[in-house]
């Protein structure tokens, strides 16, 4: 029998407090990147404006297309290279450009390098009145998201442990939108999908281990409660490895091969599921074990 | 015990024969070649792709506009009638594309959505959609001028288009009279074309320019519907004076009425009144006109060529026919285009050009197949034997998802393919907790049958509380979503109950039944 990690007991909860250290600083990371970013980057779907993406043949250096658009008065375009290919991304705000915006670039391209070939991969337009409502309509559906869980877990658990859950999600999802703002990646409609999806994995993770914790608790009745989160987490340590060893696997060659339209999402996914397995551990229980006290408590079912 | 085996297995086969047939259409038509769908009939070939599960427009490539009707402008009664109108006007210009299944849809108060699949000039498109509707009212030439004008036209054809015509195909083609050889009837102005024809005789008119050949006081126009004569589809070709008797400026209302046609009191037909100076015109324009055809014309697209049966004083005009209820309601809503303008604006677009969509078919799909390999050999590796159950499960979790989706006529959008790629780790995870489960237990010094019973039945309860969770946030995602992002939330809803089947179901029974037959004294997991 081939096993990641034998009979361990790693003393994970002495370990807790270097834990929360490090959690604190990312977390203050996050907001550091989060205020000099002035906020988490949104996206066309939830800012309004419009995004091109186009294939350039033959391919065209950066600075060509730079002063392109310049010439045209697009200076204010963002542009980003995607791809080896020729392929460039156009962002544009609300009111940056007059008439269909692919023709005008198009023909600034053109008017720079005659006969260039530019084909359209995609383009999206998003009004400001839509941005507005997708914002919140996001905004909402993460408090719903929230709220289902906390009421779930506060049903099938205790208090403490439903509170630990939810602020490990927190955590996670919290930490992700730093790193994405870190990275200077936009939150656009799937990237939102991605960090719901993270909420949803980070307490998959967590209650594996509560169930786990729960069950030790009913066996060990003598035991401190640290004490039983350590013997609970180290069971459960060969499954939290593998599942964040298969499920990264499945998101790795999704980041990997699933083309540019679905890379911030599997970004989005990968970072998430690493800090979902370690929120689970070391914020989930640990804050479960600060909160409930580590004495001895009758076990409320 | 070995009974309850029978009848689990026997449920087993039943759901994956369901999915087997529900796959097949799907299997079929995207394995075929393009020649091989020219060989099978039409309704076939409809059948097929209705049973068959579908692109997202993010994969197919294709155009989604979001319309907003400005209804600032209107009152109330007027403005819900606004959004009918705005459609009946969008569904006419979206005919023009020639896209196969165009969507026309209402959304809320005063939205619309179009979504254009496999559409290749976004840009024609949004330029046509987003102009404003122009209704105009119209005197259509008589038999006699529209035959001389046919015979003009016919000489002018005759000498230009080139007479690669395929004679086989036609056997009624005249080259010396391009486009009197294939019409069938001439009935005041109209001209009527089979189907089949329709295509070469609007080649015929733009590629040789006869158009500019036309008298000053001529025009022509196509019918906007499908017509029928003596039970062949075809459409009519009007011609048409060039000038514009009223506009819909003019129209001060229109609707559905019965009891117009004395002679057939149950029939629908519309009441249009006019405004005042409307009337005027009017009654000037049926005055001199009567027993003439005046063309309802709606952006240069003939809806309905009422015949004028007597001088109209009062304003009050009745177009009865041979209407349905639905035909009579349309004509009514498409007198009404032009009577309140209510600007239309495009307020999201997003379109995924054809080499977009096509490559991100092949990423994704590639990355299910490496992403799931992967997980299966660091599965195989790990667990041996039960790893293989493991596999099979995988596998099968993934074949009934997209059964699932073919059974319901959901579309596979790229989130939805990403949604199936975190199905894959679901799934194995519920088998890691199972065969991990299972070890503590064999580790304890219990036979292979206890330790896999107690082994499922630990795990059970985690399993179904984290597959729940997820479940919470995947069904928030697709109330909140938007077209493709609601794809990922129904394949990782789908994906999380297909879960719980084949991961514990599936791969419980084929343990029983390994351990139960054989005995084991050992187990490879």
């Amino acid at each position: 029998m081939f096993r990641l990690f034998g009979e361990t007991s790693i003393n994970f909860m002495g370990s807790r407090r270097y834990a929360y250290v490090v959690s604190a600083v990312l977390v203050v990371a996050t907001i550091i990147a989060l205020v000099v970013h002035g906020g988490p980057r949104l996206g066309i779907d939830f800012a309004g404006g419009t995004v091109i993406q186009v294939l350039l043949k033959p391919k065209q250096s950066a600075d060509v297309v730079r002063d392109a658009l310049a010439k045209a008065d697009l200076g204010k375009a963002e542009i980003q290279s995607i791809g080896t290919e020729g392929g460039y991304l156009f962002r544009l705000k609300e009111g940056d450009v007059e008439g269909d915006a692919f023709v005008v670039v198009k023909e600034a391209l053109q008017r720079e390098v005659p006969d260039l070939g530019v084909d359209l991969r995609r383009e999206e337009t998003v009004g400001p009145k839509i941005g507005r409502e997708l914002r919140g309509k996001a905004v909402w559906a993460v408090l719903w998201v929230l709220a289902g869980i906390l009421v779930y877990v506060g049903w099938r658990y205790e208090l403490t442990f439903a509170l630990g859950a939810v602020i490990a999600l927190f955590h996670d999802v919290f930490i992700t939108l730093g790193f994405l703002s870190f990275m200077n990646i936009e939150i656009s409609l799937p990237v939102v999908a991605a960090l719901l999806t993270i909420g949803g994995y980070s307490i998959n993770d967590t209650i594996v281990l509560f169930d786990r914790i729960r069950e030790q608790r009913r066996l060990l009745r003598r035991e401190q409660f640290d004490k039983i989160i350590n013997i609970s987490v180290n069971r459960v340590l060969n499954r939290t490895v593998l599942m964040s060893i298969t499920t990264l696997l499945a998101v790795f060659s999704l980041l990997m091969l699933g083309g540019e339209v679905i890379y911030d999402f599997a970004l989005t996914v990968f970072v998430g599921v690493i800090a979902g397995t370690y929120s689970s551990i070391y914020v989930a229980s640990a804050l479960a074990l600060d909160i409930h006290g580590p004495e001895k408590r009758k076990i409320r079912r | 015990m070995y009974r309850a085996q029978k009848w689990k297995a026997l449920l087993v086969l039943l759901v994956l024969a369901l999915s087997i047939w529900y796959i097949l259409p799907s299997l079929r038509i995207y394995g075929m070649s393009e020649e091989e769908k020219a060989a099978l009939s039409s309704e076939e070939l409809e059948d097929l792709k209705e049973k068959a599960l579908k692109l997202g427009l993010d994969l197919q490539g294709g155009m989604h506009l979001v319309l907003e009707v400005d209804k600032t402008d209107l009152e109330d009664k007027e403005a819900h009638d606004a959004v009918d109108r705005a459609i009946e006007i969008v569904r006419n210009r979206v005919d023009q594309f020639g896209v196969a299944e165009p969507l026309i849809q209402r959304q809320g108060e005063s939205r619309i959505v179009v979504q254009l699949p496999g559409l290749l000039d976004p840009e024609r498109a949004k330029a046509l959609i987003g102009q404003t509707a122009l209704l105009e009212f119209i005197i259509v030439k008589t038999a006699d001028e529209t035959r001389e004008l046919l015979n003009r036209l016919d000489s002018f054809v005759a000498a230009r288009v080139p007479a690669a015509v395929d004679t086989a195909q036609f056997p009624y083609f005249d080259p010396a009279s391009p486009i009197t050889s294939r019409m069938l009837t001439i009935e005041f102005g109209g001209v009527f074309f089979s189907e089949r024809d329709v295509p070469d005789v609007q080649r015929f008119i733009a590629e040789a320019g006869a158009d500019t050949l036309l008298p000053l006081d001529a025009r022509l126009s196509w019918s906007a519907e499908d017509e029928q004569f003596q039970g062949r589809p075809g459409r009519v070709l009007y011609f048409l004076n060039k000038k514009t008797e009223l506009t819909g400026a003019e129209v001060a209302t229109a609707r559905v009425a019965m009891d117009l046609d004395p002679d057939r009191p149950d029939a629908p037909g519309v009441l249009l009144s006019l405004t005042r100076g409307g009337a005027t015109v009017f009654s000037r324009v049926t005055g001199a006109n009567v027993g003439r055809q005046l063309a309802i014309v709606l952006d240069g697209k003939v809806f309905s060529p009422p015949v004028i049966r007597q001088k109209i004083p009062s304003g009050e005009a009745s177009i009865t026919g041979n209407f349905s209820d639905k035909e009579a309601r349309d004509l009514a809503i498409v007198c009404r285009a032009g009577a309140l303008p209510a600007p239309l604006s495009i307020i999201e677009e997003r379109t995924v050009g054809p080499s977009l969509g096509q490559d991100s078919i092949e990423k994704g799909m590639k990355a299910v197949v490496v992403g799931s390999t992967l997980v299966l050999l660091f599965m195989l590796i790990y667990y041996r034997g039960s790893g293989f159950i493991a596999a099979l499960a995988l596998f099968l979790n993934i074949w009934i998802v997209l059964a699932v989706l073919s059974a319901f006529h959901a579309t596979l959008t790229l989130p939805g393919i990403a949604g199936i790629v975190l199905t894959i780790g679901m799934c194995v995870d519920a088998n890691i907790l199972i065969f991990e489960r299972i070890r503590e237990e064999l580790s304890t010094g219990k036979t292979v049958a206890r330790s896999v019973e107690s082994g499922y039945q630990r795990a059970f309860r985690t399993i179904f509380d984290s597959n729940l969770t997820t479940l919470i946030a995947a069904v928030v995602l697709f109330q909140f979503g938007t077209g493709p992002i609601k794809g990922f939330a129904v394949t990782l809803s789908i994906g999380i109950v297909a879960n719980v089947f084949t991961a514990v179901f599936i791969t419980r029974l084929i343990f029983d039944t390994i351990v139960s037959r054989r005995r084991l004294e050992r187990l490879s997991i």
